[in-house]
């Protein structure tokens, strides 16, 4: 892990981690809540990686815990969508109906 | 699959993943501006799907049955609630949809440490224990979270020394985690340690009293965030990493943000029993005064200008409609009529705008605390629709109060207050709100729906 690639994924963090704070410095108060649900639907992507726990799952225990952590996982996605989109089609412009 | 694609699918699928990365970060910037907001939130979804969907074409992706049928259950169920559910209780499912993102990484690290039984590199087994901790601490944490905004958990329990016993669960913890990175793959150490993380998600959030709950909300999905990148660490996976590093960042921002909004630390909320000698302060003097509703009607309908003050009880009795009825009613006698949303109002941050969004109500009717607070000195009558912590004068006047400092909306200046309540009792905090005692306030007793019409059908008259 100590490795130029660990080096490379240290990068990767510290970018990544000043993109979210710059995403989310100018937002006025009236998205914070429709943004937190869309950031709840982004860490969603944990489905990729619970999808690859089970197929990597060689015993009943590790299949039964890849099932629920991918059962989990989709709840989080698609709950997590289907509630910033209704969040967010609230958000008409004037006039629009 | 031919063997050509094949031998390619692991180039299809990193360049997949950071096409997603990007239109994540796109989607969130786009849903940070109501004008993009609805563009963002189809991108990330976008993102999602694309990353979801090369996952299967990966060559060593097995148990696809067993995955479908996961896949189908959980989005199903999810499908079903996030549809279902009324806007006013969007907070406590997004700390429902949470929470199973957090479950979900930590089940991830359960997987990861049961399946090798040859020792990993230690740097990268703590890390996976880590997000295994975050995780589960995220999962029960959301879920206590989700029960009490559900109202199926009503007590916020306290006891003698939580602190410490918080403290002492926190250590044991560690020491758990110490011991299953030297004795790996043992079943009952992981469990044993899976538990008391669990717990201590749990023994955090149950001693939170409802108006922080938020913050916690908030701060449980930056935690979210990490752990999902912790596993992207375990599982060797860019997307998860940067994904999760991003609402790591993104969620410990926004509840700062949502923090300083009320005025307080998030260690400040984490860890000062909010609400628990509030008993004693209740020695407002004077008696709250009812007001017959075609009184206020009348005082309405002769009014020049009205400031709506909504908050949790407009939420909960989906007056959001009915009040935007009125106050379009109220327009139409040329009456200057606003809304002033407090940051905090309602359950969440913006909770209110969603609400009337979700009327009609237009952008420019609805003031910030800074843009409305001067001119509530000239309004005529301003309505307050079951808010009471984010107008308590108590937050600006009275130093022992628990909310004191708290920005409030400073409606006791105004020359009448009306306040829509169901009942006499304390707000959600518990916290009593001499604004009701005052001579220029009056009382409409109701739920907030029902004041609402019968103020329509009377304003009517005049």
């Amino acid at each position: 892990m100590i490795s130029f690639e660990g080096y490379i994924a240290i990068y990767i963090v510290v970018l990544a981690a000043f993109t979210g704070y710059e995403i989310i410095s100018r937002v006025p108060v009236i998205l914070h809540t429709p943004l937190m649900s869309g950031s709840n639907f982004v860490h969603g992507i944990v489905l990729v990686g619970a999808m690859v726990a089970l197929s990597e799952a060689n015993s009943l225990t590790t299949e039964i815990i890849g099932f629920i952590s991918v059962m989990l996982a989709t709840g989080n996605v698609v709950g997590g969508y289907v509630v910033t989109e209704r969040m967010l089609a609230m958000f008409k412009k004037k006039g629009e109906k | 699959m031919s063997a050509f694609i094949t031998s390619l699918m692991p180039n299809i699928i990193t360049i997949s993943y950071f096409i997603a990365i990007i239109l994540f970060i796109l989607g969130l910037k786009g849903m940070s501006s109501p004008v993009t907001a609805k563009r963002g939130v189809i991108w990330a979804g976008l993102g999602m799907f694309l990353a979801t969907v090369v996952t299967f074409g990966d060559p060593e992706i097995a148990h696809i049955p067993l995955m479908l049928i996961a896949i189908l259950i959980g989005g199903g169920l999810a499908l079903y609630a996030g549809k279902k559910v009324k806007m006013t209780d969007m907070p406590q499912m997004i700390a429902l949809f949470n929470g199973l993102g957090g479950g979900s990484a930590a089940t991830i690290s359960a997987v990861e440490l049961l399946r090798t039984t040859t020792t990993n590199s230690d740097a990268l087994m703590i890390i996976t224990i880590v997000g295994a901790l975050i995780g589960s601490i995220s999962f029960s944490g959301s879920l206590v979270a989700f029960l009490k905004l559900q109202g199926w958990m009503k007590k916020s329990w306290r006891f003698y020394q939580q602190k410490l016993v918080n403290a002492l669960i926190f250590i044991s913890m560690i020491t758990f985690a110490i011991y299953v990175v030297l004795v790996p793959n043992n079943l009952w150490l992981l469990s044993s340690l899976f538990a008391i993380s669990l717990l201590l998600g749990i023994a955090i959030t149950v001693p939170i009293g409802g108006a922080d709950m938020p913050v916690i909300i908030s701060l449980y999905n930056a935690l979210t965030g990490l752990a999902v990148a912790a596993e992207g660490f375990a599982l060797q996976n860019p997307a998860m990493i940067i994904a999760g590093t991003i609402v790591g960042s993104a969620g410990t921002l926004l509840t700062q943000l949502m923090a300083r909004a009320m005025n307080r630390s998030i260690t400040n909320i984490l860890f000062s029993n909010f609400g628990e000698n509030t008993s004693g302060s209740g020695e407002t003097t004077g008696k709250m005064k009812s007001m017959e509703i075609n009184d206020a009607a009348s005082m309405l309908a002769y009014a020049s200008k009205i400031v709506i003050v909504p908050g949790y009880g407009m939420a909960v009795a989906q007056a959001q409609h009915k009040v935007w009825e009125l106050a379009k009613l109220l327009l139409e006698k040329n009456i200057t009529v606003k809304f002033a949303i407090h940051p905090v109002a309602g359950r969440m941050p913006g909770h209110m705008n969603v609400l009337l969004a979700d009327a009609g109500v237009p952008y420019d009717l609805i003031f910030d605390l800074e843009e409305i607070n001067d001119e509530f000195a000239t309004t005529d009558v301003a309505i307050v629709i079951g808010a009471n912590d984010v107008v308590n004068p108590d937050a600006r006047n009275k130093k022992d109060s628990p909310i004191y400092g708290m920005p409030i909306l400073n409606v006791d200046k105004a020359k009448n207050v009306f306040a829509v309540k169901r009942g006499e009792g304390t707000g959600f905090s518990g916290v009593q709100n001499p604004l009701f005692f005052l001579d220029n306030t009056h009382m409409l007793f109701g739920d907030a729906q029902g004041v609402a019409s019968k103020l329509i059908q009377t304003v009517k008259q005049f």
